[in-house]
């Protein structure tokens, strides 16, 4: 294409912007509302989703095994019983820990007055196990659940699968939503470049009747479209970036040694903003691509 | 060179505007097509330019079948054609001098190009002085110049005028049959659909009689021949 060819139809296309003002601002609003949703959206998931990330990789089953006097017994019955772990397909690692390493453990977590059990331990020996795939974490500690010498597996089962569940739930909500939106958008833009090719009917006729190609004539509303997409998304992206930005001087100091950590600034950010611009290009795009197949048929 | 074939054409809602057509036209000549309102003139034309595709039969222009032409191979057939309507088609808003350079930038044409041209045909259809006034300020017969100019723009080898002279005063057609005769002296094929009694039997030429989608008389240097 011709470079006069790609300036007049940027010509073409903001002339349109302008003259169909109302319609052009209700649709960039509209595309501003859904692109801020879903850039807050997608920020929300992304840091769950990072969360649940970092939960899932510590997701370790603890098994408690039985006590069995003799000590050679007891060697041969968990060696054994590693060995029937480890057989399990949803397996990826396990890891033997002997009482007094247990205790150890409580000691340093809830302080040295337990050192008073040193003398006599009262723990068991145990085995922390960890799935290939964390979501298998239960299905696992079900099959270990069955093997002899077992006395108890801790498998954090609710903590798992409530944190699963919301995520999904969360998700699932804010994509229906968000789809909903924009679809929304994307009837309102192609009714908008509807009024622009109406309001140029006869041009279209004219240009159709001296050969312009179907491109040529399609171009400037598609671009038309592009721009309400890419206008919508500049207040979203603006407003999402400094958002997050201040969001995360405030609150990353409070969160320090918690389970939710916020993912940094950058390149969350700028991912988001891609997504945004992306998709206001997209269903700019889209919208009239609508119409144009619609009433540019012939 | 126009030539059509055993050319029907049924309309989605079961009207048969042609009905067995078969016709040719050679390069250079002046064809006049007449009949009773409704018998067919307009979609005899329209099948010329794609504006209407024949149910069946063939329809072939500078050597192409339009007939099985392809949707996007429509503009390159435009391109080798101009057309010319009873109401102008003129846009309201750009002046004479745009009104015709439009027909050449919509196909890309380099603006140098567009310049020389567009004044050679606004030179002749005599309204080169007149090229920055807006459509609203010229007369039917002026406007309907203008339109003639814009279809001869890019040097087609047919021009198919759909009446017109439909909307003009006798001197004012007068006007625009000296251009069309003109055109046709340099060559150019003109196919016009015309109501025009006066001008068919004053002007004679090749006159086509469609009655009922059917070509009834194709006579040379005929006259109006049915009565209307
Ligand atoms: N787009 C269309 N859809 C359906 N029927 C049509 C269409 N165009 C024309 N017709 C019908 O086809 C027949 C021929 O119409 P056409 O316009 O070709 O006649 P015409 O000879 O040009 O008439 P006129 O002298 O009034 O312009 C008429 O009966 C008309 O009603
Ligand atoms: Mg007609």
């Amino acid at each position: 294409m011709k470079a006069r060819t790609i300036r007049r139809h940027f010509r073409e296309s903001f002339k349109s912007l302008g003259r169909n003002g109302w319609m052009t601002f209700a649709s960039v609003s509209a595309v501003t509302v859904t692109l801020l949703l879903v850039g807050v959206f997608a920020i929300i998931m992304m840091n769950l989703n990072n969360t649940a990330d970092s939960v899932e990789e510590d997701v370790e089953v603890k098994v408690l095994i039985n006590i069995i006097e003799d000590e050679k017994e007891a060697k041969a019955a968990e060696d054994k019983l590693i060995k029937q772990i480890e057989k399990i397909p949803e397996v990826a690692e396990v890891r033997y820990s002997s009482k007094d390493q247990e205790l150890d453990l409580l000691i340093e977590k809830l302080g040295d007055e337990f050192k008073l059990y040193e003398q006599s331990n009262p723990l068991r020996n145990a085995l922390y196990v960890k799935a290939e795939d964390p979501l298998d974490t239960l299905t696992m500690s079900e099959k270990i659940r069955e093997i002899e010498n077992v006395h108890s597996v801790v498998d954090g089962e609710d903590t798992v699968e409530n944190l699963f569940t919301f995520l999904e739930t969360a998700r699932n909500i804010g994509l229906v939503l968000i789809l909903g939106l924009l679809f929304t958008v994307i009837f309102l833009i192609s009714n908008t470049i509807r009024i622009t090719i109406i309001a140029r009917k006869d041009e279209i006729e004219i240009m159709k009747l001296v050969g312009a190609t179907n491109w040529f004539v399609r171009i400037p509303f598609l671009l038309e479209g592009i721009w309400i997409g890419v206008i919508g998304s500049i207040i979203p992206m603006v407003l999402v970036s400094v958002a997050y930005t201040q969001l995360h001087t405030v609150l990353s100091s409070e969160l320090k040694g918690q389970l939710l950590q916020l993912l940094d600034v950058t390149p969350l950010i700028w991912q988001v903003n891609g997504l945004i611009l992306i998709l206001g290009v997209f269903i700019g795009m889209w919208g009239s691509f609508m119409s144009v197949r619609k009433f540019l048929k012939a | 060179m126009i030539s059509m074939k055993d050319v029907y054409k049924k309309y989605p809602n079961g009207v048969v505007a042609a009905n067995g057509i078969s016709v040719d036209i050679q390069q250079g000549e002046f064809v006049y097509v007449v009949g009773p309102s409704g018998a067919g003139k307009s979609t005899f034309i329209k099948m010329m330019y794609s504006e209407e595709k024949p149910t069946s039969g063939d329809v072939i222009i500078n050597g192409k079948n339009i007939a099985k032409m392809k949707r996007n191979q429509i503009p390159q057939l435009r391109r080798e054609l101009g057309v010319v309507f009873q109401d102008f088609k003129l846009l309201p808003k750009l002046n004479v001098f745009e009104n015709v350079a439009f027909a050449l930038e919509v196909i890309e044409e380099h603006p140098k190009v567009i310049k020389k041209r567009v004044m050679e045909v606004l030179d002749l259809v005599g309204l080169k002085h007149k090229m920055r006034m807006l459509p609203s300020e010229l007369s039917g017969g002026e406007q309907q110049r203008i339109s003639i100019a814009r279809s001869i723009v890019n040097v087609p080898k047919i021009v198919i005028a759909d009446e017109p002279t439909g909307n003009l005063d006798p001197d004012n057609s007068w006007e625009i049959m000296k251009i069309f005769e003109e055109i046709n002296t340099r060559g150019t094929t003109v196919v016009m659909a015309t109501h025009n009694r006066e001008i068919v039997n004053t002007i004679r030429r090749r006159v086509i009689t469609v009655e009922g989608g059917m070509i009834a008389r194709d006579v040379d240097g005929g006259d109006y021949g049915y009565e209307s």
